[in-house]
């Protein structure tokens, strides 16, 4: 008889605040669950794990889900790196167990179950917009696979996210929003801001540093940035309270651990802003290669509450701020050409490390009605040529499959690369045209993965109790550090036409077979008589002349 | 003039030509250019199905032991005898019942397993002679002064699908053949309905095809009780703790659901999959404050507010995700600290000795009250709780019986029927939920391939695919297959080919290709065709009108001619 699972589960939330006086909050819940999703025995009892997720995961044979949505775009320039990216509208990406015989098949069922559980709309996600990325998605848990087969990755850039979808998603924690950092979650003020992004992670780790065993870990994370001037007021003092008008009182009495992180790095020199309560914990953790300091809030000691039993962190600025560390990667894209038959896909990744060169992988997934002619592919870097070393091509199919293009790029040090593509658009059926065609199509961002050198030593002991937000991405070497940059996702306008046409054109038709028929049936069917032509005007007066004179008519 | 006449005449052919191919090559093109597909359904079959005959037999054996027959009568033993009767439920529905019974004597063997001491150890030796098919029942026959079954029981009913009969004194019974007979077949009628059916069950189990007189309120809420017929149920046990913070609970789920509901379930898997599984849903509250009642020192539910709990809860439990079968739904709530002990209360505002209730077609409700378990107020919060999950189980596993729709209808006056042991289910009882859920299967599929049939009769624009004209036929073969096993008597294939008719007639009546039915509205239609066929059809009508008087006005001048 096996021991009774075992259960864990964190809270955390980070407070960022931003150089553009904008907030960055970013709340993590973690389950972990040691039972094991990938053998034979099916897993049926539920404890803290959400018996839905998990239902569908055992269902489908799921070994890794990554889902989410996402409303606004992230800027990098002005925020930074967030700590978990993600694109604008929905991304999801599943890595099957290699027992899944039909992927495609449980692919279109897994998106259409999700698609009720989250309520959105991934019941969009079929072939068209599905592709198979041969490098740049790899499976974040353990487990080392290589057969992309068992990958799919699809996004609806269009998607547009909601109260509607955060409910459920809020559904799935334990303390649901009755109690811990949950009860922040109130749609009314996440809404109201300028970046929101909900996700789920779901994946296999270790359960010890030997990794004998695995669990299933569930992440749950929600990224939220205030606007200074439309949540803010204009003035650069940040509470709690005005974020999210609700106050922390408790931590969620099922989680292990649930603190909250001011990232207060800058203050111990400059000292641009205040932070009340005070607390004299502190606690440094890389990110993203960068050494940080956070003031930690733990809300499981009572201290923390103070006298007035609840917890209402305040940042006040007190001067203006100096200059942000320029992120060492970042990227645009855009379409550029006129008219309605050809244009240019132009995406430029730029290089802000003064001396090192990096490698970077860049995914793009275009829609087939965007025919791209990939003989026109140019990659240069501070004018020159740049071979990419690894090029995955795979062209589209007429309503079945989009292109996809990966390459392996080396981004010289201090450097902008420019990828261009030329494409013509396709022309499409009147049937296949979006509700208000007018607006245009989207085209879903592209991703570029990379290693990035580190400035200090990443730290690569997996199993050492880290703050959830810098805990993510795996990371295997000191040096560098894993990061995923989304490029804004694109708008093409397509050639639309009059959807009232039909008629008009059955009418036309119509009227002119009715024409030619119409003449070609009275010639058939007219009879012909030889008539007397009639006698001309001078004859007939002649005539009159003639009765009067009693003289035979001509 | 003679020219005249020949271009008229060549006009009036021309004419009439243009309409011939009108009719003959545009009608048939145009018909055929805008047709609908829409494959051959099996309509006459399906409307022999709409009028069902439904045909259940039974085989009864009766086994007299030494001294319960007369040597007059033993001449005349082992025969067979067929006792049929009809009923006609409504216009459509008619119900003929046969009991084949064959009498014979008990052989060494069987009169030895009778002389067992007690009742329930001569049913088992006697399961171990024989092992009766599904569906069948054995009537053993004893003498009056057998000691086998207590004093003032008539009828003992075991596990398996056998049942002990005494006969009755000699001289009730009779000494010729006819009178055992109408002795004897009453009582074994008896015994049959007890244990494979009776009309009331089989009435019920037409409920989706027939609309029942309302009988009594109580009828008809036993009724609604069970779970419709369907090829697989979820059961999802959930335990609700609404204070994380005063109690932390832990069930030992999958002990409990090995040794109490699995039993139950691998002996009712002839009849449905079942899929278990357990969560456990915190923050989760009734929807109804209890009250206080000071004389109790206790909180309690009344059975009238006992239908606003449910609600708010349910939109917790989240609904299955990965399949679309019924939910069964098993709510254990703990009630918090400061909450309890909460009791529920009857209409009669007496206590619940279970304290638990179940709603219909939905699943159970149980209270399980901890406050005897937090000690005397020195113990920290929150207390860990263990559940105790044989009192849970216990009710649950009752409730679940109902919900399945395995009644203990109570038993006829003499009758000693055996308490339900480890499996939870008696051979008997399977047959009987067998009987009515192939009943019911049958019923529920014809009325969803009838109704379907009608939908596509009426509606003539919609396709009709291939595939659904495959799943109507199989849907119509298995039902034919089905009605024709209960005529046979083979419950267990009736009831396989009834779940085949049932999966295949769903699957034709929900399959989306029949959503998007290529229908447009009859104005836009001649809106369309208006500006070709106005201008085609006019001319064509106006010569054939012409052509028609002027032939009329020959026909008359000619006859003026001749008078």
């Amino acid at each position: 008889c096996a021991r009774a699972p075992m259960y864990d589960f964190q809270e955390e939330l980070v407070i960022r605040p931003l150089h553009s006086g904008d907030i960055y909050a970013s709340f993590q819940f973690r389950t972990v669950w040691d039972a094991d999703f990938m053998g034979d025995q099916k897993v049926s009892h539920y404890r803290l794990f959400p018996k839905s997720l998990g239902q569908v995961i055992t269902k489908f044979s799921v070994r890794e889900l990554h889902i989410s949505f996402t409303q606004g775009y992230w800027r990098t320039m002005q925020w930074g790196q967030p700590y978990l990216p993600s694109p604008p509208g929905a991304e999801l990406w599943v890595w099957f167990q290699d027992t899944v015989t039909d992927v495609d098949g449980t692919w279109k069922e897994l998106t259409n179950v999700l698609s009720g559980i989250f309520c959105a709309s991934l019941n969009f996600i079929d072939s068209t917009n599905t592709v198979q990325p041969s490098a740049s998605f790899k499976p974040l848990g353990i487990g080392n696979v290589t057969d992309h087969s068992f990958l799919r990755y699809a996004t609806l850039p269009r998607e547009i996210v909601c109260t509607e979808n955060l409910t459920p998603w809020k559904k799935l924690l334990p303390c649901g929003s009755k109690a811990g950092l949950s009860v922040l979650l109130k749609s009314e003020k996440l809404f109201h801001s300028t970046f929101h992004s909900q996700a789920v992670h779901v994946r296999p780790v270790c359960q010890d540093p030997q990794c004998r065993t695995t669990s299933m870990e569930l992440r749950q994370t929600l990224n939220v940035v205030f606007d200074l001037h439309t949540s803010g007021q204009g003035k650069r003092e940040w509470s709690l309270f005005k974020m999210f008008s609700r106050t922390l009182t408790e931590a969620c009495p099922l989680a292990s651990s649930s603190k909250v992180y001011v990232d207060v790095t800058d203050n111990p020199q400059v000292r641009p802003f205040e932070l009340s309560p005070a607390t004299p914990l502190l606690t440094q953790a890389v990110v993203l290669g960068d050494r940080r300091t956070y003031s930690v809030y733990d809300l499981t000691q009572q201290a923390s509450f103070g006298s007035s039993r609840s917890l209402n962190m305040l940042l006040r600025w007190k001067a203006a701020d100096g200059e942000m560390l320029r992120p060492l990667l970042h990227s645009e894209r855009y379409v550029a050409g006129y008219g309605l038959q050809a244009g240019e896909i132009h995406t430029l990744i730029y290089n802000h490390h003064p001396y090192r060169a990096f490698p970077v992988l860049l995914l793009s997934a275009v829609p087939w009605y965007l025919r791209l002619y990939i003989h026109t592919l140019t990659v240069s870097s501070k004018g020159k040529d740049n071979r990419p070393s690894y090029i995955h091509y795979q062209p589209s199919k007429d309503r079945e499959r989009p292109h996809l293009l990966e390459m392996l790029l080396q981004l010289p040090p201090n450097s902008v690369t420019e990828v261009t593509v030329e494409f013509e658009r396709a022309l499409l059926k009147w049937t296949e045209y979006t509700p208000d065609p007018n607006h245009g199509f989207y085209v879903g961002s592209s991703v570029i993965s990379a290693l990035v050198p580190s400035v200090v030593a990443m730290d690569t002991n997996s199993t050492l109790d880290r703050p959830l937000f810098s805990s993510f991405f795996p990371c295997k070497e000191e040096a560098s550090y894993f990061m995923r940059v989304y490029t804004e996702p694109l708008l093409v306008n397509l050639p639309t036409p009059d959807f009232s046409m039909p008629y008009n054109v059955i009418c036309l038709t119509c009227t002119v077979v009715a024409v030619g028929y119409g003449s070609l049936y009275n010639l058939l069917t007219r009879t012909f008589q030889v008539d007397e032509p009639s006698p001309g005007l001078a004859k007939r007066i002649a005539n009159v002349i003639r009765r009067f004179r009693g003289v035979p008519l001509l | 003039m003679a020219t005249a006449e020949v271009e008229r005449k060549r006009g009036q052919l021309a004419a009439l030509s243009i309409a011939v191919v009108v009719v003959l090559v545009g009608v048939p093109l145009w018909w055929r250019t805008t047709e609908t597909y829409r494959a051959w359904l099996p309509v006459n079959q399906i409307n022999e199905l709409a009028e069902l005959q439904l045909q259940l037999s039974v085989d009864v054996e009766v086994v007299f032991s030494r001294g319960t027959l007369m040597p007059e009568q033993q001449k005349k033993v082992p025969f067979t005898r067929t006792q049929e009767e009809a009923q006609k439920v409504d216009d459509d529905t008619t119900l003929r019942y046969r009991y084949e019974s064959k009498y014979r004597t008990a052989n060494i063997m069987e009169e030895d397993a009778l002389k067992q001491p007690t009742a329930a150890e001569a049913d088992l030796s006697l399961h171990t002679l024989s092992a009766s098919p599904c569906g069948s029942v054995v009537v053993y026959v004893i003498p009056e002064t057998s000691v086998l079954l207590p004093q003032g029981v008539d009828v003992y009913i075991g596990h398996r699908r056998t049942a002990v009969l005494r006969m009755g004194a000699p001289m009730s019974v009779g000494k010729n053949h006819k009178q055992l007979l109408a002795h004897l077949e009453p009582r074994i009628t008896q015994v049959v309905q007890v244990m494979s059916f009776s009309h009331t069950d089989i009435t019920a189990a037409l409920s989706d095809r027939v609309r029942l007189s309302p009988g009594s309120k109580e009828s008809l809420a036993d009724s609604m009780r069970s779970f419709k017929s369907s090829p697989g149920y979820e059961i999802t046990f959930s335990l609700l703790n609404p204070d994380p913070k005063s109690h932390r609970l832990d069930w030992d789920i999958e002990g409990a659901v090995h040794s109490y509901i699995q039993p139950l379930l691998t002996k009712l898997a002839p009849l449905a999959n079942f899929s278990i599984d357990s969560q456990i849903l915190y923050y989760a509250m009734l929807g109804v404050n209890p009250r206080f009642d000071s004389s109790l020192e206790a909180y309690t539910l009344n059975a009238d507010s006992l239908a606003h709990v449910i609600n708010p809860v349910e939109a917790r439990l989240g609904s299955n995700a990965a399949s679309s079968n019924p939910v069964l739904n098993f709510l254990l709530y703990v009630p918090d600290a400061h909450h309890s002990p909460l009791y529920i209360h009857d209409h009669q505002k007496q206590p619940v000795a279970s304290n638990a209730f179940h709603s219909p077609r939905w699943g159970g409700i149980m209270v399980y009250n901890v406050n005897d378990l937090y000690g005397r107020g020195e113990t920290p919060l929150p207390v860990n709780i263990n559940i105790n999950m044989e009192k849970v189980m216990g009710v649950f596993l009752a409730q679940l019986r109902l919900m399945l729709g395995v009644q203990s209808s109570p038993a006829p006056p003499g009758f000693l029927v055996e308490p339900c042991g480890g499996a939870g289910l008696a051979d008997w009882e399977l047959d009987r939920l067998m009987w009515s859920r192939t009943v019911e299967n049958v019923a529920t599929a014809t009325t969803t391939i009838t109704s379907l049939a009608q939908l596509l009769d009426q509606i003539g624009n919609i396709v009709i695919n291939d595939n659904i004209a495959s799943q109507v036929s199989s849907t119509v073969t298995s039902l034919q297959l089905a009605v024709a096993e209960l005529e046979a008597g083979n419950l267990g294939f009736a009831l396989q080919y009834s779940k085949e008719a049932i999966l295949a007639s769903e699957r034709a009546f929900f399959d989306p290709s029949l959503l998007h039915l290529l229908y447009f509205p009859d104005d836009q239609k001649f809106a369309i065709y208006i500006p070709l066929f106005l201008p085609m059809c006019v001319p064509i009508l106006l010569s054939l009108i012409k052509i028609a008087s002027e032939a009329r006005q020959r026909r008359k001048l000619k006859q003026s001619k001749k008078d």
